[in-house]
């Protein structure tokens, strides 16, 4: 995998051992906002990897792809209110339910193509979205509070800020080295190979549909994950999450990083929400930049961050 | 359940399905013809409003605001066309319709900036108030009649320019082969600089027209957009009688889901469980529609091209 | 004699109000390299997508190896043992030559709902895909990516692709497509290798290809069959001969 020393390389190294000495820094410096900031920016790497794997990899652009993060939290967060506070029920719940959701969704979805498939997603994710507003019993649009996180027994205290960066940091390195290995497997050559060209794999043998459909299962229950992760940080969950403008900053993210590269959701997350956090202290109207930086990154940025490196790379 | 209330509700969601129209239209003619997928649709309608709300505020006058706010949104529309849309045609769905969410943001911002963050109200000027009757003793608001007036005006006279006109067949024909249009000496930039034009303008006739029903607010434009797509893929992409059809269809359902499933859920489960389950299952209704067309009809129910 | 290998029987297919496949009846025996030959717009490769499963027909059956395979998803004709190769090239353009027929070959080994293992480690496929490739002479070029290699290489590539799938009945639309003279008389020497393990259809503008190969021609126009039988009795048909053997680069009316 990474065999040479390399711009990209390089970067990665950077960005991964940058990570993992973050508390450090904080717990020598004393800012804990940073700590924060950051364990959420990995959560959301998380779910931008996830979505990668069916985007980047698999060429599936889906637009609803912030409804698993809404899944994974209501799951943790409606069993919590409910009485249920282990994490080894909480969790796999989260998993569960995004694995079905993304079964239902993907089955139907995927008997249609481009930009079909973008508005369908859309919809889907929509629906959860309007379904989670009227759950009144849990909070319906004002969101639901979860008074206790995840508990895990002895195992990990969620609520130790340096523990809950750690276990993030973690389900992020571990979902990586996940995608890699789909990706270099035999299931992950059928699925690239179906984004490179649709007829030729069928006319080789292979049924597209299932192949995308367990992708796209794949993808969403990871994003339960990072929905679950998500609840817990914020101590708070809400429909607001899976507004179907959260999946296109799901996607920006993966596409600024560049689609397709292992590492490129990490970067583009980074990037993305470093810079939402910079301009928000400059002007309270930053998304007046966002919008048309955004425009000018699909136009003119090839292949993203990664790209770019790639790139420089080679001189 | 009173034969007035199901009236009344009908009516209603004929209302709504000839304001989804005149979204759908829009979105189905740029789609359809010039191949782009425009998220900022929901922008311009959220723009058709905010300028018609302001026009009548500035000159005292409604009709006076509703003439000026569609000239508004015509001119926003081909502006953004000319000066952001423009590179877009060449490129795939993805890249538009990503660069079209970074419009969305541009202007949601821009309308906070000029009007604030907080919702406008647009009145109606006295003529448009109160009632007129019906059968049965019932009334119904004179607006929601006008709206539903005017929007099968439009239908029919957008239906009439697509079909009958040279401007329409002209449409129609870009959409199927730019090259031989352009050898024909036609503008084909101006041609779509129109088409847009005419999409954005139904789009913010929408939106003032749903105005004094709902708010005028940030974001607005959003929901509606949604549904919009919905309706085009229920329908059929670049089909303006699908589109009509299906957001008639749509609108019928959602207006009635809404109004009387809480009571059907009622008298199947308790009454807890139906309130809880009753808006829920409201909002996905048509989604839930848009699911079975999927599966039974992918290419929609009324698709243009017959392949 | 024995069953035919594939069976067509009325076929009929429309595109709007176009007839591109007119009641179309043809037999293809097991071992027989079968050409298909007729002017442009003949519903030649609408035939050959039929056969394989890109396009359903209005009417009409396809038999292959006794069974019916009309309505079958193109992949399942694959996995039946119809393998094709495209008129215009089809192949996995991010993707070296060697993974392009080590994806065949995967396809045809078992299932492939395998996420962990390396894909690209499994000797077994990379060596089914080197003898594919040095059956068609790429043996050099595995490791380059599709998109780098020559239009020429690039047909080769879609037999070979073609033949990982070690199909029983190989479709091949136009393979010396925009070739030269060498890699044309290349081709031509492979397919002759090629016949005696594989039944042929084999669809070509080449007629100097075709009459040297073929066991029989089948002569399309305007979707129907005018003629079917021994490179002979065809080279003397008359309806043939006005229809197409003319000039084989023009539309000619209607026979």
């Amino acid at each position: 995998m990474i065999a040479s020393l390399n711009a990209r390389n390089s970067i990665a190294a950077l960005v991964v051992a940058g990570l993992l000495l973050l508390p450090l820094y904080t717990s020598i410096s004393g800012n804990v906002f940073v700590l924060t900031l950051f364990t959420r920016i990995v959560i959301f790497a998380l779910a931008a990897a996830s979505l990668n794997l069916i985007m980047g990899y698999g060429g599936m652009m889906s637009f609803g792809h912030a409804a698993y993060l809404g899944i994974g939290g209501y799951a943790v967060g409606i069993l919590s209110s409910e009485g249920i506070g282990s994490g080894f029920i909480q969790w796999p719940v989260a998993l569960l339910a995004s694995a079905l959701f993304a079964l239902v969704i993907g089955a139907l979805s995927l008997r249609t193509r481009g930009v079909y498939f973008i508005m369908i997603t859309l919809a889907f994710a929509q629906m959860a979205y309007y379904v989670a507003s009227g759950l009144a019993p849990y909070g319906g649009d004002d969101g639901l509070t979860i008074y206790k996180r995840s508990d895990f027994g002895g195992l990990i205290n969620l609520s130790n800020r340096v523990q809950f960066y750690y276990l993030c940091l973690g389900c992020l390195f571990g979902g990586i080295y996940l995608i890699w290995r789909i990706v270099n497997s035999r299931f992950g050559m059928v699925v690239q190979g179906l984004r490179s060209n649709e007829q030729r794999m069928q006319a080789i043998g292979f049924p597209a549909k299932r192949y995308r459909l367990v992708c796209f299962v794949i993808a969403g229950t990871m994003c339960g994950l990072a929905g679950a992760l998500l609840a817990n940080n914020t101590d708070f969950v809400s429909p607001a999450v899976m507004y179907w403008t959260r999946s296109g900053d799901l996607m920006v993210m993966v596409i600024l990083g560049g689609m397709g590269s292992l590492f490129g959701p990490v970067l583009g997350t980074i990037v993305y929400l470093l810079l939402e956090e910079a301009l928000s202290q400059v002007t309270e109207y930053w998304a007046l930049i966002m919008g048309p930086l955004l425009l000018l990154i699909v136009l003119f940025g090839r292949g993203g961050i990664m790209g770019l490196l790639g790139r420089l790379s080679r001189g | 359940m009173s034969w007035a209330l199901v009236f009344e509700q009908l009516l209603n969601g004929l209302q709504y399905g000839v304001m989804l129209f005149l979204m759908a239209a829009g979105l189905t003619l740029v789609f359809g013809i010039m191949n782009l997928v425009n998220l900022a649709h929901g922008s311009l309608y959220m723009v058709g409003a905010y300028l018609a709300a302001a026009a009548t505020q500035w000159t005292g006058n409604y009709l006076l605001g509703v003439a000026l706010g569609l000239a508004g949104t015509l001119v926003v529309g081909m502006a953004v066309e000319v000066t952001a849309l423009r590179t877009l045609y060449e490129r795939d769905h993805l890249d538009q319709v990503l660069a079209t969410f970074g419009l969305i943001l541009f202007f949601n911002e821009l309308i906070a900036i000029v009007w604030g963050r907080a919702p406008l109200y647009s009145s109606l000027p006295p003529w448009l108030q109160g009632h007129i009757k019906l059968f049965a003793g019932s009334t119904y608001p004179v607006y929601r009649a006008a709206v539903i007036v005017v929007g099968l005006l439009v239908a029919a006279l957008l239906w009439y320019v697509v079909t009958r006109t040279r401007l329409g067949m002209l449409i129609r024909a870009g959409a199927s082969n730019r090259e031989m249009i352009g050898a024909l000496g036609i503008n084909i930039k101006l041609l779509y600089t129109l088409v847009f034009g005419l999409g954005a303008a139904l789009a913010g006739l929408a939106g003032m027209m749903q105005a004094p029903i709902l708010t005028v607010q940030i974001g607005m434009g959003e929901n509606i957009l949604i549904l919009a797509f919905v309706i085009i893929v229920i329908g059929g992409i670049g089909s303006i009688r699908g589109a009509f059809l299906a957001a008639i269809f749509v609108g019928l359902i959602d207006t009635l889901g809404r109004a009387f499933l809480p009571d059907l859920l009622r008298k199947i489960l308790s009454s807890a469980a139906a309130s809880t389950a009753a808006p829920a299952l409201s909002s996905m209704l048509i989604y839930l529609l848009m699911a079975i067309v999927l599966v039974v009809r992918p290419e929609g129910l009324f698709p243009a091209n017959r392949r | 004699m024995a069953d035919p290998l594939l069976r067509v029987e009325r076929l009929v297919r429309r595109f709007g109000g176009i007839l591109a496949t007119d009641n179309l009846s043809l037999d293809v025996i097991s071992g027989e390299l079968h050409a298909i030959i007729g002017p442009n717009g003949a519903g030649k490769t609408t035939l050959i997508s039929q056969l394989t499963g890109q396009l359903l027909p209005n009417s009409g059956t396809i038999h292959f190896a006794g069974q019916d395979i009309t309505r079958l998803p193109a992949w399942r004709r694959s996995a039946l043992g119809l393998a094709r190769s495209f008129q215009i090239t089809s192949l996995l353009p991010d993707f070296t030559a060697s993974d392009n027929v080590a994806l065949a070959a995967q396809a045809h080994d078992g299932h492939s709902f395998r996420f962990w293992g390396s894909a690209r480690g499994e000797q077994h496929l990379r060596q089914a895909a080197q003898s594919a490739l040095a059956r068609v002479g790429l043996a050099d070029r595995a490791d380059t990516l599709v998109s780098k290699l020559s239009h020429g290489e690039q047909r080769e590539l879609e037999l070979a692709v073609a033949l990982a799938t070690k199909p029983q009945l190989l479709l091949l639309d136009e393979p010396m497509a925009g070739l030269g003279t060498t890699e044309s008389a290349r081709m031509v020497k492979l397919l002759q290798e090629l016949r005696r393990e594989v039944t042929i259809v084999l669809v070509e503008h080449d007629m100097e290809a075709v009459f040297a190969l073929a066991d029989r021609i089948t002569v399309l126009v305007y979707g129907r069959v005018i003629a079917s039988d021994v490179p002979a009795a065809i080279r003397g048909n008359e309806e043939v001969r006005r229809a197409y053997l003319g000039d084989q680069h023009v539309v000619t009316r209607h026979g």
